[in-house]
């Protein structure tokens, strides 16, 4: 079942063409994984599938329902009500985590499951006590985000995200922000998360770990995929431009 | 006059200085941060206004001020004014002054919120009321202090502004005493008491910005 599709998305940022009629199917319990040179688009493109930017003309659905219609080129959203629904769907793991500085570990988690979802507080806890026992945060429950390393930081935002228990996450660039000992122990985390067939859209320069975890890569450049395939594919391919830059990514 | 009548009376006034000094924060402090959303409103007119009324405020005199907001009712509209509107018309002319000066406190403290903490709210699904009053507003207070305590140790001292209208708080009463006894004592007691009352308000503004430094 194709919990996400997006077809033929434009964006423009005034007069720039940053998406130019990109095309994206997510199956459930695939892992996508994006990567291409800065400025490609990359981030515009989860930003739009996340609602956070609108396209100007494409569609969106998801779960086979429509986010956004195309209607003679133009792009219309659905009502603020639906979004608000489908927005259920997934969830976003941004690169400089964008935690709240002012909430605790467990109130980062629990504070829109009791708010938002209106979910029993034990419940909310609960389900947070259990998702930063999987992360190895269980000691950082009472912390503040500027007490922790980047490294926990970013787990604690996938704690954060997962505990809305979302049919898909993306992931904009999750370990760019991160020291290279801290984004190993946040590429295990997604890694586990692979295991467990969760649904994701990952960007990431991180070319070995893309190779390791993906079903499928896409390679994004100036605002089009310029090629995709399972990571085989991607990585013996004759493109001589993909080569070139997953070459220089990987240190040769 | 015995020192202990002078005091009771300068206490009296100081009762009407702290009176002032509470209600103005009352009322401007919440109309402040109303004035900063028209001033950052997607309404060009409302922005314009607000923009207008900020520059106004900060541009001239609040004894200036007070006087129009006393004055005025009854030079512009012939309404009689009874001897109870004084009070009324320090705080309504207090009010929107510092109104002015907390709104732009309040929008550079909002504006310099990272855009990602409202991305964040988004996706975790908080709508606008509870991002801006959960997540938001509570960052911002934080960031703000410093610059609203300084406003706040200004209107201590402001508030002796309303001898303009002869409004009777402690510095008139001193004044008055100083004139008809020949002395600067009640002057110097004043002083005193303003000092006391700055120092008051600065350790409990410590306290919440202490209250506050649980995060960075
Ligand atoms: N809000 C915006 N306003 C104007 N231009 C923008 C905006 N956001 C992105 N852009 C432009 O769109 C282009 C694509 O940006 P995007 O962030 O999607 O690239 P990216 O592939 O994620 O790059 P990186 O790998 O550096 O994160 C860039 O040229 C960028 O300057
Ligand atoms: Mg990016």
């Amino acid at each position: 079942m194709k919990l996400l599709e997006m077809n033929h998305v434009k964006k423009n940022f005034d007069g720039l063409e940053v998406l130019k009629d990109i095309s994206l199917s997510v199956e459930e319990g695939e892992v996508v994984s994006i990567i291409g040179p800065s400025g490609s688009g990359k981030s515009t493109l989860l930003r739009c599938a996340t609602l956070l930017e609108q396209m100007d003309s494409g569609q969106l659905l998801y779960l086979g329902e429509y986010a956004a219609k195309d209607e003679g080129g133009r792009c219309v959203y659905a009502s603020k009500a639906d979004l608000k629904r489908l927005q259920h769907c997934f969830g976003l793991v941004f690169q400089n985590f964008n935690l709240f500085p002012h909430y605790s570990v467990l109130k980062n988690i629990t504070d829109s499951l009791l708010c938002v979802d209106k979910l029993p507080r034990q419940e909310a806890v609960e389900r947070a006590e259990k998702l930063l026992a999987q992360l190895g945060l269980a000691d950082k429950r009472d912390a503040y985000p500027y007490q922790l390393s980047g490294g926990q930081q970013q787990r604690v935002s996938i704690a954060r995200a997962l505990a809305k228990q979302p049919k898909l996450l993306f992931f904009d660039e999750p370990t760019s922000a991160l020291d290279p000992e801290l984004t190993v122990e946040v590429l295990k985390v997604i890694k586990q998360l692979a295991k467990e067939h969760m649904t994701m859209v990952i960007v990431t320069h991180e070319m070995q770990f893309a190779r390791e975890v993906s079903d499928r890569i896409i390679f994004m450049e100036e605002g089009v995929i310029k090629e995709q395939g399972t990571p085989d594919e991607l990585f013996g391919t004759d493109n001589e431009r993909v080569r070139e830059f997953i070459g220089h990514l990987s240190g040769k | 006059m015995s020192i202990q009548v002078m005091l009771l009376q300068l206490g009296k006034g100081m009762i009407v200085s702290v009176e002032i000094f509470m209600l103005t924060l009352l009322f401007s402090l919440p109309l402040g941060l109303i004035v900063a959303f028209g001033r950052m409103s997607k309404n060009a007119v409302l922005r314009w206004i607000t923009k207008v009324y900020i520059s106004v405020m900060r541009g001239t005199p609040l004894m200036l001020q007070l006087l129009v907001v006393y004055f005025g009712p009854y030079y512009v509209f012939k309404i009689r004014i009874g001897s109870g509107y004084r009070f009324v018309a320090v705080i309504i002319a207090f009010a929107i002054n510092y109104a002015a000066y907390f709104a732009e406190i309040y929008r550079s403290g909002i504006e310099s919120m990272p855009v990602g903490q409202y991305e964040a709210a988004k996706v975790l699904g908080y709508g606008r009321a509870q991002t801006f009053f959960k997540i938001i507003l509570p960052q911002v207070i934080k960031r703000i202090l410093p610059s609203v305590t300084n406003e706040i140790i200004t209107l201590v001292k402001d508030t002796s502004l309303a001898f303009a209208i002869a409004q009777a708080e402690m510095f008139t009463i001193a004044k008055q005493i100083a004139a008809a006894q020949t002395t600067i004592m009640p002057l110097m007691a004043a002083g005193v008491f303003y000092y006391i009352f700055n120092l008051i308000v600065a350790t409990v503004m410590e306290r919440v910005e202490k209250a506050c430094s649980y995060y960075r």
